[in-house]
């Protein structure tokens, strides 16, 4: 369990992280989402203790985590593989960490094993690759068996066979019951790994729920309607409660129509009892990553000018079921990895 | 509650007591110093650089003998020029250990993960700090006394080379080890106020190298007054065995004493400053 409250951080002029307060509840997989800057591994790093917050608390088990009797056996967190001596080798580097924390020698070689880099135990790890590097610091934060894992954007710049490697360990991590924190930037990570869900944008929560309601919330029950009598349909729609968007670049040259605050059936029902012809009729569910930059639209610290268009500007928040665009409709159902 | 509502993990470790503390830093420490190349590439460097330049001199003297003048004889110390090599030239290649033992985790990042392991600053500080300091005084007191032996046997023609059992000389040697740790503590000290390798290396040469030859220029009232409080007096100071050659210093142990408290203060410095500011 790992409770941030208040926490604030400021470096020179430049706010990193701003009145941020969430748990991290145990025994499950908590994605830490946000843009890149929006202050995550800022706040791992004030969790960790390698910053001191401006204002602010965290508490893992209870304790700040410089309390805690032996740190490497409650927390393991990487926030950078690269962080190592490069002249000394995997095995020393892990046996100095493990020293600290009084933990036995063989531990290391333990999870030299569990992670596969047992033949170069004993190679410098300046020679390692990005991925091997990213074992490394895995086995690292197994030492000590800890009950939660931190581990910060762990799948940036790995090949495919790597990110599957940590994916799968994650899970069988979490289904061994550890509470993990995992921060990414791509929503398309945690699609299929976390349970809770923990949004911050320019160093503020934007939103702290499961995986479920995050889906339930951004699914946006729009229904996307082609028909060659659309003044009949609007007609028919609006009476009914639902509203109507021909929006150009979502509606296409067929001249499809997008209907939210109704589902598919019920505009299908209002159709038939309006003699209306239908040629197409599709739910269509924002992904998961249309959902997630449409909530970190406004914070995202650094942005090309063209795509400023897109984005809703400040102050004008998305409105709910708005019509996806075209390159999100594009995005949806290609899921992660 | 955390414990409870998770489902149990078979054990992989024995059960805790106590907490991580300074015993495990220390172990923990000595490994990072062993199982790096540049501690024996340095420690190399220093003990051939010390030995040898002591030999050299010490030859040359030998040689020169015969044409040295009564007066020069009279004030020629023995075993000071026997460890010159150590206490002129080690304390340079001393400066550079001194200063990686902690800066080197910085520039490669280690510290993150370092304090990730044991967040407990000070005894990360202390720990380095006490492992750096053994490793270095026995290696060089294993300099000083190879110096000392190999400089008098081939000082031995002139009949003026020293034992052990002189009044000073074992003071002298063993001071000669001392004070080169207490120069490589500084240099760790001042790693931990500049965090950078070469910042840190270039400021304690400044400060042991060029200012006394600055002093050197002021009007020599002046530098009389002004050289028992430099840091460099120390050494030569713990180093002299022949009487009246510098009077304007302390006596050997005040004069060591005085760079002693310059490196306290500067460790205490670096102390607070690794513990306060973010990683």
């Amino acid at each position: 369990m790992i409770e941030v409250r208040g926490l604030s951080k400021r470096y020179g002029a430049k706010i990193a992280v701003n009145n941020l307060s969430f748990d991290v509840e145990p025994g499950k997989v908590t994605g830490f989402l946000g843009p890149n800057g929006a202050g995550k591994t800022t706040t791992m790093r004030l969790i960790l203790g390698l910053d001191y917050p401006d204002a602010g608390t965290v508490a893992i088990h209870g304790k700040q985590y410089a309390h805690l009797a032996y740190p490497m056996r409650e927390v393991g967190a990487l926030l950078d593989a690269k962080a190592v001596h490069g002249g000394r080798s995997a095995y020393n580097h892990l046996l100095c960490l493990a020293q600290t924390n009084n933990l036995p020698k063989r531990r290391v070689g333990e999870v030299l094993e569990l992670v596969g880099l047992t033949e170069v135990a004993r190679k410098r790890t300046k020679g390692f690759s990005l991925g091997m590097g990213q074992r490394l610091g895995i086995a690292g934060t197994l030492l000590g068996d800890p009950a939660v894992l931190m581990f910060d954007e762990p799948v940036n710049g790995l090949d495919p066979e790597g990110i599957l490697w940590i994916r799968n360990l994650m899970k069988a991590l979490a289904a061994e019951g550890r509470t993990i924190f995992v921060s990414s930037h791509l929503m398309s990570e945690m699609e299929n790994t976390a349970d809770h869900l923990i949004v911050i944008g320019r160093g503020q929560l934007l939103a702290d729920c499961t995986m479920d309601e995050f889906i339930a919330r951004s699914s946006g029950q729009t229904v996307r309607v082609v028909t060659p009598q659309s003044d009949q349909l609007i007609k028919a729609v609006t009476g009914a409660g639902g509203s109507v968007h021909s929006d150009g670049a979502a509606a296409g040259a067929d001249g499809a129509l997008i209907v939210s605050g109704l589902v598919a059936a019920q505009v299908g029902d209002l159709a038939f009892e309006h003699g209306v012809r239908l040629h197409e009729l599709t739910v269509v569910r924002a992904s998961l990553e249309a959902a997630f930059m449409e909530l970190t639209a406004d914070s995202v610290e650094y942005r090309a000018e063209g795509q400023g268009g897109q984005a809703p500007g400040p102050g004008q928040p998305p409105e709910p079921g708005e019509a996806p665009t075209q390159e999100q409709l594009a995005t949806h159902g290609q899921g992660g990895i | 509650m955390a414990t409870t509502t998770q489902p149990a993990r078979p054990k992989v470790l024995p059960e805790p007591h106590g907490r991580a503390g300074f015993g495990g830093t220390l172990r923990s420490e000595f490994t990072k110093i062993r199982s790096v190349r540049s501690t024996y590439w340095t420690l190399l460097v220093l003990l051939a650089v010390s030995i040898g330049i002591g030999a050299a001199i010490c030859a040359g003297t030998a040689a020169n003998w015969s044409q040295t003048s009564a007066a020069d004889r009279v004030t020629f110390d023995a075993t000071q020029v026997s460890v010159a090599g150590l206490f002129y030239l080690g304390q340079l290649v001393i400066v550079v250990l001194g200063a990686i033992v902690l800066t080197a985790e910085y520039s490669t990042g280690m510290i993150r993960t370092s304090l990730t392991a044991m967040p407990r600053r000070v005894t990360i500080y202390a720990a380095k700090g006490l492992v750096f300091a053994v490793v270095a005084l026995v290696v060089t007191l294993a300099a000083a006394f190879i110096s000392f032996f190999l400089g008098q046997s081939l000082l031995a023609s002139t009949h003026a080379s020293a034992t052990l059992s002189q009044p000073g000389v074992l003071r002298a040697v063993v001071g000669s080890a001392l004070y080169v740790t207490l120069v490589g503590l500084f240099a760790f000290a001042a790693g931990a106020i500049f965090r950078h390798t070469a910042a840190t290396i270039t400021s304690i040469i400044g400060l042991l190298f060029v200012i006394p030859i600055l002093a050197h220029l002021l009007p020599s009232s002046w530098y009389q007054d002004l050289a028992r409080w430099l840091p460099d007096a120390a050494g030569t100071a713990i180093t002299t065995t022949v009487a009246g050659q510098n009077p304007h210093l302390f006596s050997p142990w005040g004069q060591f004493s005085v760079f002693a408290i310059y490196t306290a203060i500067l460790l205490v410095v670096g102390g607070i400053l690794f513990r306060k500011r973010d990683a």
